[in-house]
């Protein structure tokens, strides 16, 4: 135990008095022993609190954990008023969902009670070493400098628990049940399964797992394409834009700009429809006189991928093009003289250091773009809807990313219990991506080089 | 200017020129289909035959079935909201990133990284449900609460332009007797104008954008929409044929002021870009 070493739990065990030990029942009695008021305060309050919301709410649910609740919603005949009632059952949601909080709550208080016998024990310490023991004023200013990370952090954390963490460690906990359509509470109850959700994607159910694989092997293909042509061709544009011949390079800049101001939702609605059979784009090919029926854009699946591709680049090459012109700014400028003092051509110039300068550079923001392409869900979703649809997959089309399955899944089967394990096996790639990414990178390495 | 020079600037100037109409083609639609007078999703030609104010009017005076100045009232006021809460988050802990060290620094920084891979949608049924429980549900306060409770995991670009401002300053300052808050307040944050920008513009366009999020919260609540939900609705099947034009209308309206703050923004955002990726 990590504990046995601590000097503070030394002192609390070799403690006499009945108040320090008292703590370890009444939270907040080793402070008020050394009259430390305020804090000890807190630390009772801390607990009432927990104990009211544990045994008033929390137990109610956490009670049926197990199961995920026994009795279904029933309908019974009242003779009096000649209709079917409702009798309320257990609602395995909600069961789930405040379990998960009240797991964190007292995981919360089991963390606040160790804090509370570690004050109790470092009072000791200093009151045997007879140094000054802190008043809650001073404990309150500590907060303003040496702990100021403390208060920094508290409200993003709480923030970040709150609508991130526990949403996340439910739904995770929900890919472990067979919360589908035909589960939904409060009418039906739906309980643990254990790995069968895994199992049907990796190996058990052939249309499933058609699907899965299908799906990922686009949704990297996907992610690739997307990635590299923007790298490439926003690179070319910023190239192009920053080339010393070019005039009024912050009006070409401001041009391309402005598509990116529109939100997607619109630019990528309007295309969606200037592609379709009697769109825009079809009616202006005819009247050229260059095709005589329309082309399926969005209905053909190969025409359909390449047209995402596409589009994606005009999404795309703008913020690419951003991000490479400040980084051409920021070259030295002394590389190049130095290059050209030696002889080096244009080309030369362009190989040996503008490339490797910005590759090096842009790549977390590739790494990071990468993985936002993996989860590309407006470009996709709002131009093809996942179409077209694929009579040989499980409810998604041939565009599908991992992301907008998921999304269908949730949303219009509420097959959430699948939909979960998806959003897992997504999480699992990309952060591991990520990770390795990013702590490889030297940027990371060198956080302090310029301070 | 030889004329070997002279030739590649023309065909430099053209080739931009090309690809600027490329990109601002469908822009140029959206505006010319919000003035145009006939109804309709499709017309089976590309100018318009007549032009009319009436659509941008209609948004204004026809409120029964779409409320857009409710709407546009609802977005403005979450997206102030979320623009001070998200950018007050996203310093506080760009700002402990870079300049405080403390034994779970490193491990938190690896957290927040990996949370934010997370796909948000996913979470977003348990957010909902949890927001019924303590209902919130179909409220504006819900969608506050929930563009600006990920600012933790944002901190990348502004810690990065944290982690450029010497930290001779800091220790001067601590010499002279401030604490770590002063520091951050009178300090860093004065330093810090392009990311402080950055980081709020950001913020406050995120609501004006975002349908997801507002669908599952809002559901049919019609009156709690943002425009940009408001608009996602008039162009769903049963009310394309009619509404088309007016979506554009709307669209035009929320895209002005994001324009405008992308012009000014795109210099801040070439520098915090880079300042995230070069300077770690």
């Amino acid at each position: 135990m990590i504990f046995k070493r601590q000097p503070w739990l030394q002192a609390f065990r070799n403690s006499k008095h009945p108040l320090t030990w008292l703590s370890v029942l009444v939270m907040g009695s080793g402070c008020v022993r050394f009259r430390q008021f305020g804090k000890g305060f807190l630390y009772l309050l801390s607990e009432l609190a927990f104990f009211r919301f544990f045994f008033g709410f929390g137990w109610k649910y956490l009670s049926h954990f197990g199961t995920l609740g026994e009795n279904t919603q029933l309908k019974v005949w009242n003779e009096e008023l000649q209709i079917y009632q409702r009798v309320p059952g257990d609602n395995s949601m909600l069961i789930l969902l405040f379990s998960v909080l009240t797991i964190a709550a007292t995981i919360l208080f089991v963390y606040l009670w160790v804090l509370n016998l570690k004050s109790a024990g470092e009072l000791c310490l200093l009151d045997a070493q007879s140094k000054h023991i802190p008043s809650f004023r001073e404990d309150l200013k500590s907060l303003l400098d040496s702990r100021f990370h403390t208060t920094l952090l508290a409200a993003p954390m709480i923030s970040l628990v709150a609508f991130t963490v526990l949403p996340i460690v439910f739904m995770v906990l929900i890919a472990f049940t067979n919360f589908d359509s035909a589960h939904q509470p409060p009418g039906e109850l739906f309980t643990w399964t254990g790995l069968t959700n895994v199992t049907d994607i990796f190996l058990g159910n052939q249309t499933k797992t058609h699907t899965f694989f299908g799906i990922f092997g686009w949704t990297i293909v996907w992610a690739i394409l997307a990635t590299f042509t923007n790298y490439i061709l926003g690179m070319g544009l910023a190239i192009l834009i920053n080339h010393k011949l070019v005039r009024m390079k912050k009006m070409w800049r401001t041009l391309f700009v402005i598509s990116i101001a529109i939100p997607q939702f619109v630019s990528l609605l309007l295309i969606s429809r200037a592609l379709e059979p009697m769109g825009a784009v079809n009616i202006a090919l005819m009247k050229l006189g260059l095709i005589s029926a329309p082309l399926p854009f969005l209905t053909d699946k190969t025409l359909a991928r390449i047209c995402v591709v596409v589009i994606n680049m005009w999404i795309g090459i703008p913020y690419t093009m951003l991000t490479f012109s400040g980084v051409l700014m920021n070259i030295p400028a002394d590389l190049y003289e130095s290059a050209e003092l030696d002889g080096a051509g244009p080309f030369r110039r362009f190989t040996s250091i503008t490339l490797p300068y910005m590759i090096f550079v842009t790549a977390p923001a590739t790494i990071t773009t990468f993985v936002g392409n993996i989860n590309n869900f407006n470009v996709i979703y709002l131009l093809t809807g996942g179409g077209p649809f694929a009579l040989d997959y499980y409810q998604a089309g041939k565009t599908d990313l991992l992301v907008t399955w998921l999304y269908k899944l949730t949303v219009d089967q509420h097959d959430y219990a699948l939909a979960s394990t998806i959003g897992i096996f997504i999480f699992m790639i990309v952060s591991t991506l990520s990770i390795t990414v990013y702590n490889r990178t030297s940027a990371v390495k060198k956080e302090d080089m310029f301070q | 200017m030889s004329r070997k020079k002279k030739l590649t600037v023309i065909a430099l100037h053209a080739l931009l020129t090309v690809l600027a109409i490329l990109w601002l083609v469908p822009v140029f639609w959206l505006v010319l289909s919000s003035f145009r007078a006939e109804k309709g999703a499709y017309t089976s030609y590309l100018w318009p035959k007549g032009f009319t104010l009436a659509n941008y009017q209609r948004l204004f005076t026809d409120t029964t079935l779409f409320n857009f100045p409710r709407w546009f009232l609802n977005t403005l006021f979450v997206a102030c909201c979320c623009c001070v809460i998200t950018t007050i988050l996203t310093l506080m802990v760009a700002y402990v990133y870079s300049r405080l060290r403390f034994p779970s620094r490193k491990a938190l920084m690896n957290v927040s990284l990996v949370l934010g891979m997370f796909p948000g949608f996913m979470s977003m049924i348990a957010i909902y449900h949890f927001l019924k429980a303590i209902g919130l549900d179909q409220t504006l306060l819900a969608l506050i609460l929930v563009y600006s409770g990920g600012a933790a995991l944002n901190y990348y670009i502004a810690k990065g332009f944290f982690d450029t401002i010497p930290k001779a300053l800091d220790e001067a300052a601590t010499l002279d007797g401030a604490t770590k808050h002063i520091i951050f307040w009178k300090i860093i944050l004065p330093n810090s104008k392009p990311i402080v920008a950055n980081t709020a513009i950001n913020a406050f366009i995120a609501p004006w954008v975002d349908f997801i999020f507002v669908s599952v919260i809002m559901k049919d609540n019609y009156n709690n929409y943002t425009v940009a939900k408001g608009l996602y609705t008039m162009v769903d099947k049963a009310n394309i044929f009619e509404y088309y034009t007016a979506f554009c209308a709307g669209a035009v309206l929320i895209s002005i002021p994001i324009v405008l703050l992308f012009i000014r923004l795109q210099e801040f955002y070439v520098g915090g870009v880079t300042a995230g990726a070069s300077k770690g």
